[in-house]
């Protein structure tokens, strides 16, 4: 291992604590305090690899985080987003492992696709990237993909999701609450039942009223989460809700989990700080799925992020061309961007308005979600011996989001010219800067496997 | 005014301004020449994402009596599975020098995009979009109403004045209805009081923040109510009954029609001066029956009349004045 | 920016104006040989007033001439060609006499008469109103500074004014007092 960069992190607030100095070599945390750091760098000095050192006075240490949902796009739609800058968006926004979801084209659903985006992931060295299998065949909601066989293959696919659609057959997700347990793989469910949304357009409510928008009901999300935890209860089996968007669904969540009910919950940032009033301008870059909702709801989410109900933020990050985007809203694609920005929101709407700490962040963001996708090596604990995985924000800074200056491909996030507090100055991945100074590091040679990676 | 999108942009006097000018404008339709140079030079153009041959005829006629130039562009079948082709449509119509760009679309908000997205520098007039708005629609129907409700039917000049005191009954498909909604605002802005009927099915989740009340009796509305005005709404072919794939919005035309169709016996219901509209066409025997749609108290083709004279009342007010890059200095 | 505000100077006071109008009134007259067949079309604002006060002394010299049947209103809004130079104007009012215009004398009643090209516009709405026989001007002021081949045929006052000065008429009507005023602008 030597040879590599070692990084030398000087007085860094893990988790917003006490300041305290950080020796990241080997792709671990080696050591940490003043003294034991002199101690390993004297003690390695004849192996002559560079040291850097990182002045982190004033910067909070969390975990790398972990994103259950993101959208990377390859195959398929590399117009948009590529694996590669995905994932150097990722890294940018303090991630050091993202879930990629299976609506590509072709579908991640067999154990071909995933193992290619796997490798993409493996090959680009922004984050490890893993991905989620789909539950249907082609997504058609159907026939079961071969879930067993995506288990198996080198990407190791514990999360499988159809999201972009749900699983509405009850039969189906049933069987796949049932075969899943065989792996400890969880079902990622978008909750929409699809005849209560038939082309629907935005949240059904106040402003689709008078918009002319097909509305989307909260309904059709909640009446699917009632089915499905009872369901993941009848089977024993684990559930995981993506992109919780209403207050009745943090009810369900936070009844279920009081049932004792093995299920797991996510909100995504704009669905903590937007509205449906945003759709007044009929601006597609606030048409998501789900919608943005009204603000007792976004009341509602952040109230059950804060008490636990809601177990993660995971960012939905959806890049669209500019042609998805820059016509009708009812022509316009649903999605928007949010790895670079998921950081800054929750810091925003949970931080700053001291309904969470920084331990509570890492929670959220990091451990959580890995534990969930069971990723062992990320969303660990800032201790010696750890996987240098980490990320250092400086939550003094504050910075109006330009979309074009993103490492993400594609400019469709809802933050445009909103000034957001947090700034990730450096994410480092098994030891390696994938981020300094708020700059995208690329890895010296970009398709070498990273060391320690190969499981 | 820059563009007219909806009707919730307009306050009152705004409104009354546009129905003042509309009745000088129908002045002058009454005379021999009907042609007035005003907007001579300025190019008018129709951009129909959707077929309305009565609304492009209306507006076309209204640009041609203020000689503007008129330049139809029907994009019917170019439009919705591609959004590109709505800015390339407007960059080409920005090209060919628009002055104003009269759109009709599909999908609710398409004039908003057009006119915030820089592709057209021209007044955008909404001519109806989707499910939202038809402002050009609700105010001649406004405009009908005060020539026939205000002023004593015609006794007196009811320039500058607005609907206050009067009751309009809206009966119908509210829920897919754009007429409705520029009506809601702009009669209510107007002082009038607005009563919702619709089977509820047909009212939009939300209606309750509207400045209306809703109802889903028509009877009683009509005895109890005493509307000044009812107007009846189309009903759409393709929501009716079930096996669409929308779902059916009623059993049958059959029992719409006995609990929401406007015929003899409930025209009896109404006061002795009550007008009885409709945005056109009309669907006879549906939701209004042959003996209401040609009853002395129907001014269903005077709307159209009045169609010309508010959408020459638009078009001047949009386009008379400076032009944007006079007034402004930027596009 | 202005010095301070400007002191109008006042040029024609209620009597003078009457005795103009007075004037005008006896010259038509003899000009058309009688009232017949006269239709006096003011052009708003003040135009309407001066045509109504010529007429009622019109019916004061000619016996069993109902003022009111001779007097009509012509807006030339939409017929102006400085249109797009000036922030949307108002339509107002344009009313003919019951008999109309056709074959009949149209005099044109405006207060003050400027570039002309109230006057060119005025020309064309009449065109697309009717047939007058002919088509005369009166106007209470002439303030010279003609961008047009139009002269009045009736004049209260000849003015002449700097293309600096504003012209200003005031009728009790309107105003509630009559004057004009010639006051300087920036």
């Amino acid at each position: 291992m030597s040879g590599s960069t070692r990084y030398v992190l000087r007085g860094v607030a893990p988790l917003g604590g006490d300041p305290v100095d950080l020796l990241l070599a080997d792709g671990v945390i080696a050591a940490a305090g003043r003294g034991d750091i002199q101690a390993a760098l004297d003690r390695d000095a004849a192996a002559g690899s560079p040291v850097v050192e990182v002045d982190g006075a004033g910067l909070v240490a969390l975990p790398g985080l972990v994103d259950l949902h993101t959208h990377l796009r390859e195959p398929g739609r590399e117009d948009a987003e590529t694996v590669g800058s995905g994932t150097r968006a990722a890294a940018l926004g303090g991630f050091t492992a993202v879930h990629a979801m299976a609506n590509t084209s072709p579908v991640a659903d067999t154990a071909g696709v995933v193992e290619q985006v796997w490798r993409l992931g493996r090959d680009a060295g922004w984050v490890d990237v893993h991905p989620v299998g789909a539950v249907s065949i082609g997504l058609d909601g159907e026939h079961l993909a071969e879930l067993g066989a995506m288990a198996a293959s080198a990407a190791r696919v514990r999360v499988f999701s159809d999201d972009g659609r749900c699983v509405h057959d009850p039969v189906l997700m049933r069987r796949a609450l049932e075969y899943v347990k065989a792996f400890d793989g969880v079902v990622a469910q978008h909750a929409q039942e699809p005849r209560l949304t038939v082309g629907a357009q935005m949240h059904e409510g106040v402003v689709s009223a008078e918009l002319g928008l097909t509305g989307w009901p909260a309904v059709a999300e909640e009446a699917i989460i009632a089915r499905d935890v009872l369901l993941a209860e009848h089977v024993g089996s684990r559930l995981h809700v993506c992109h919780l968007s209403t207050a009745g669904s943090v009810e369900l969540i936070r009844w279920a989990k009081s049932r004792g009910i093995d299920v797991t919950a996510e909100v995504t940032p704009h669905h903590l700080l937007l509205t449906d009033e945003l759709a007044r301008d009929y601006d597609p870059v606030y048409k998501v799925n789900p919608p943005l909702r009204t603000q007792a709801d976004v009341d509602a989410v952040r109230d059950g992020l804060a008490d636990g109900t809601i177990d993660i933020v995971a960012t939905d990050h959806a890049p669209h061309t500019r042609e998805d985007k820059d016509c009708e809203w009812a022509a316009a694609a649903m999605g928007m961007t949010g790895l670079e920005t998921a950081l800054s929101v929750v810091q925003e709407t949970m931080v700053e308005t001291g309904r969470m700490t920084w331990a509570d962040v890492a929670r959220v963001l990091s451990e959580a979600p890995a534990r969930i996708g069971r990723v062992t090596d990320h969303g660990r604990p800032l201790t010696v011996g750890e996987p240098a995985n980490l990320t250092l924000v400086d939550p003094a800074a504050r910075t109006t989001v330009v979309p074009e200056r993103q490492g993400t491909a594609s400019v469709n996030s809802p933050f445009r010219g909103r000034e957001l507090p947090g700034r990730v100055v450096a994410t480092f991945l098994r030891g390696r800067a994938t981020v300094l100074d708020g700059h995208a590091v690329p890895a010296p040679s970009a398709t070498a496997p990273a060391s320690g990676e190969v499981r | 005014m820059r563009h007219l999108l909806s009707t919730g942009d307009l306050d009152r006097d705004a409104a009354v301004l546009i129905l003042d000018t509309a009745a000088q404008m129908a002045a002058t339709q009454s005379r021999e020449i009907k042609k007035l140079p005003t907007l001579r030079g300025r190019t008018v153009v129709n951009l129909f994402f959707e077929d309305s041959t009565r609304t492009r005829i209306s507006f076309e006629t209204a640009a041609k009596r203020l000689s503007a130039d008129v330049i139809n562009f029907s994009a019917k079948g170019s439009s919705v599975s591609k959004g590109e082709s709505l800015k390339d449509t407007a960059l080409t119509l920005q090209a060919m020098g628009a002055d104003a760009v009269v759109i009709r679309h599909q999908a609710s908000g398409a004039p908003h995009v057009l006119a915030r997205s820089g592709w057209v520098d021209g007044a955008v007039v909404n001519a109806g979009d989707g499910t939202h708005q038809h402002p050009t629609q609700a105010l001649l129907d406004a405009y009908t109403i005060r020539r026939h409700l205000v002023g004593g039917a015609g006794a007196s000049d009811p320039a500058g004045r607005d609907l206050d005191g009067l009751h309009v009954a809206i009966v119908g498909d509210v829920l897919h209805s754009r007429v409705a909604r520029s009506n809601v605002q702009l009669l209510t802005t107007l002082g009038a009081r607005v009563t919702l009927v619709a089977p509820p099915t047909l009212v939009p989740v939300g209606v309750q923040q509207w400045p209306c009340d809703v109802s889903y009796h028509l009877d009683p509305v009509l005895a109890d109510g005493a509307p000044d005005a009812v107007m009846m709404l189309r009903v759409q072919r393709e929501r009716m009954g079930a096996g669409t794939s929308a779902g059916g919005f009623f059993p049958t035309p059959l029992e719409y029609t006995r609990n929401y169709g406007l015929d003899q016996r409930r025209l009896d219901l109404l006061p002795d001066h009550a007008v009885v509209m409709h945005p056109g066409p009309m669907n006879r025997g549906l939701e209004i029956s042959a003996d209401a749609a040609d009853s002395p108290r129907a001014v269903i083709v005077e709307q159209v009349a009045n169609g010309v004279a508010v959408r020459m009342a638009v078009l001047y007010l949009l386009l008379a004045g400076e032009t944007h890059e006079e007034r402004t200095g930027i596009a | 920016m202005t010095s301070g505000p400007a002191v109008p100077t006042t040029v024609l006071g209620a009597p003078e104006i009457g005795r103009a109008l007075t004037r005008i009134a006896h010259e038509l007259l003899e000009r058309n040989k009688g009232a017949h067949d006269l239709v006096l079309l003011g052009i708003p604002t003040r135009g309407l007033p001066l045509a109504e006060r010529l007429a009622r002394r019109l019916a004061a010299v000619e016996p069993g001439l109902d003022p009111l049947a001779l007097v009509g209103v012509l807006d030339v809004t939409m017929y102006r060609d400085d249109l797009s130079r000036h922030p949307t104007r108002p339509i107002g009012t344009t009313r003919l006499p019951a008999g109309g215009i056709d074959g009949k004398v149209v005099v044109l009643v405006d207060d003050v008469l400027y570039s002309g090209r109230t006057i060119r516009a005025a020309l064309d709405a009449i065109n697309d109103l009717g047939r007058p026989r002919a088509v005369q001007l009166a106007a209470l002021v002439d303030r010279g500074h003609r961008e047009l081949p139009i002269r009045a045929d009736y004049v209260g006052k000849n003015l002449p004014t700097s293309q600096a000065e504003r012209v200003r008429v005031l009728l009790d009507e309107t105003d509630g007092r009559d004057a004009v005023l010639i006051e300087a602008t920036r």
